[in-house]
C-alpha cells in the first residue's frame, strides 16, 4: 500500500536541481530533471554521510557535494567512485502541482 | 590531548569515530544555492588551456634541457622541466582526483593518471585517500594525508623539498603493490572490490620505470631518468612549499575549516603550479567548485573566513614558528581570529580535542 507523502510545490525546485525534504527521520532528495520529470531518493551519499542536497545535479546524474561520487538519480545506480553502493529511489507522483513522495516503497 | 598516534588502525582512529569525530557535520559559510550552483558549474575550457600550456612547456624545457645535455646551460630547463613535473603534477592529480577541473569525464581520469604517475602515486590509492582527507581533515587517525604530523620532524619536512621521503615511500609502496599486495593501512580506506586496481596500476609503473632505467643503462646516460623519475625529486620543492601552508601549524580534530586549513595569497606563476588551491579554505569547505572558480568563491565567502596570508613568505612566517613551538607541545596550534562578520568558531563541537591555541 503506498504512503504518498505530500512533500512540495512542483516550482520549488528549478529544473535540474534538487531540494531536500525530511519526513520524520527519513531524509530524501528530490530532483526537477531538464526534461520536467521529478524523482527521489534517499538523501545522504551511500559513500560517507553527507547529505546530497547540497551537490550539482548534471543532467540526470547527482554529484554528492563532498567526494564527487555521482548517482543516477532515476534509477540510484551509483556511476563514479568513491561511491560504490546504489542509492535507493522512492517512487513519484505529481497531482496539482504537488509532488508527493511514496515515502514507504 | 598529548601524544598523537597517526596510524589509521591505531587508538586515535578509534576515539575519532567514538567521539564524533569521523565523518561529521562540518562548518561551511552560508552561499545561496543558486550561487553555488553557478559556482560548481564544470567547463573544459580553462583546464585545456593550461594543460596544453603545461605539457607545451614540458616538452619546450625537456627538450632545450636533453639538446643542451651535458652542458650547465642544460640547468634552467632541467630546473623549470622538474618544477612541472614533481610539482604542477601534484596539483593536477589533485583537481583531476576530484573530477572539477574540466567538464569531460575522459579528460579528467587521463590527466589524473599521468599526473599520479609522475607524483609516484598509485591513482588508485590515492583517489580514496583523498576522498578520506575530505571527509576527515587532519582528523588524527583517520586522515591519511597529514604532511607535518605533531611533533613535527624536521629533517623529513626537509628531506622532502627534494622529494626524498615521498619517493621513496611512494617507490616502496609501488613494488608492494605490485607483488599483489594491499597494505593493510590502505585497505581501510579501498573498498575490497576496488582494491584489483591498485595492483594493476602499481604492475603499469614498474613496468614505465624498468623501461626507462632500461634505456638509461643502455645508453650508459642518466638523461631517461632526467626526463622520467628524477624531476620528482629536483622538481618537489614548489608543491611542497605551497603544501605544507595548506594545514600546517593550525588546529587537529575540529569540524571547520576556517580553523585547520590556511588561504594564502600567491603570485600568478605560483598559482599556475599550484592550480588555485592556494585558496585552500574554500577548497576544503566546497571541494565540487573547480579551481578556476575558486577565487569568486573565496570573494564571496572571505567575510566569513580568517583574512588570508598575503603571501608565501608571510604563510611561512606564521607557520613555521608554531611547528617549532609544536616540538615541545604538540597540543599548541595557531587560531587566527575572525572578521567581525564572520559566524563564530564553535569550539564547544571538539572542545574535548583542541589542545591550547596561540593567543
Amino acid at each position: 500500500m503506498p504512503n504518498w507523502i505530500n512533500a512540495c510545490a512542483a516550482g520549488d525546485i528549478d529544473a535540474e536541481d534538487l531540494i531536500r525534504f525530511d519526513h520524520g527521520i527519513q531524509t530524501f532528495a528530490i530532483y526537477h530533471a531538464p526534461e520536467g520529470d521529478f524523482y527521489a531518493t534517499a538523501g545522504h551519499c551511500t559513500h560517507e554521510n553527507v547529505h546530497l542536497c547540497d551537490g550539482l545535479v548534471m543532467g540526470h546524474l547527482i554529484e554528492c557535494p563532498k567526494h564527487n561520487g555521482q548517482f543516477d538519480y532515476r534509477t540510484g545506480e551509483a556511476k563514479r567512485a568513491p561511491v560504490c553502493v546504489n542509492l535507493r529511489t522512492f517512487p513519484v507522483k505529481v497531482e496539482d502541482g504537488r509532488v508527493f513522495i511514496d515515502v514507504d516503497a | 590531548m598529548g601524544k598523537r598516534d597517526y596510524n589509521l588502525l591505531g587508538p586515535d582512529a578509534q576515539r575519532a569515530v567514538q567521539t564524533g569525530l569521523a565523518a561529521a557535520q562540518w562548518y561551511h559559510s552560508d552561499v545561496p544555492r543558486r550561487e553555488m550552483k553557478e559556482l560548481m558549474q564544470r567547463s573544459d575550457g580553462p583546464a585545456i588551456r593550461d594543460t596544453i600550456l603545461l605539457f607545451a612547456a614540458m616538452a619546450v624545457f625537456a627538450g632545450l634541457g636533453i639538446a643542451l645535455w651535458p652542458s650547465f646551460w642544460a640547468i634552467p630547463f632541467w630546473l623549470a622541466y622538474g618544477v612541472l613535473y614533481g610539482s604542477a603534477m601534484d596539483s593536477r592529480w589533485h583537481e583531476c582526483g576530484h573530477g572539477t577541473a574540466f567538464k569531460t569525464p575522459w579528460m579528467n581520469t587521463a590527466v589524473y593518471e599521468i599526473a599520479s604517475f609522475c607524483m609516484i602515486r598509485n591513482s588508485a590509492t590515492w583517489r580514496w585517500s583523498h576522498a578520506r582527507h575530505h571527509t576527515d581533515t587532519v582528523i588524527v587517525g583517520r586522515d591519511p594525508e597529514i604532511a607535518v604530523m605533531r611533533p613535527p620532524v624536521f629533517i623529513k619536512v626537509i628531506a622532502n623539498f627534494v622529494g626524498l621521503i615521498d619517493a621513496a615511500t611512494g617507490l616502496t609502496r609501488m613494488v608492494y603493490n605490485a607483488l599483489g599486495k594491499v597494505h593493510p593501512e590502505e585497505a581501510v580506506y579501498i573498498p575490497t572490490q576496488e582494491q584489483y586496481k591498485v595492483v594493476r596500476v602499481a604492475r603499469v609503473s614498474v613496468a614505465i620505470y624498468g623501461v626507462t632505467i632500461g634505456l638509461a643503462v643502455l645508453t650508459a646516460s642518466i638523461l631517461p631518468l632526467m626526463v622520467i623519475g628524477l624531476p620528482r625529486l629536483y622538481g618537489a620543492w614548489h608543491h611542497v612549499m605551497t603544501g605544507l601552508l595548506q594545514h600546517g601549524g593550525l588546529a587537529d580534530n575540529v569540524t571547520d575549516h576556517r580553523l585547520n586549513s590556511r588561504t594564502v595569497y600567491m603570485n600568478r606563476v605560483s598559482r599556475f603550479i599550484y592550480w588555485n588551491m592556494n585558496y585552500h579554505v574554500e577548497h576544503h569547505m566546497f571541494p565540487m567548485v573547480p579551481y578556476h572558480a575558486l577565487p569568486a568563491l573565496h570573494a564571496k565567502i572571505k567575510h566569513d573566513l580568517p583574512a588570508p596570508n598575503q603571501s608565501i613568505a608571510q604563510g611561512f612566517g606564521e607557520m613555521w614558528p608554531a611547528l617549532r613551538r609544536q616540538l615541545a607541545n604538540e597540543d599548541y596550534f595557531i587560531q587566527r581570529a575572525l572578521p567581525p562578520t564572520a559566524q563564530p568558531y564553535r569550539n564547544d563541537f571538539h572542545a574535548a580535542a583542541l589542545g591550547s591555541a596561540a593567543k
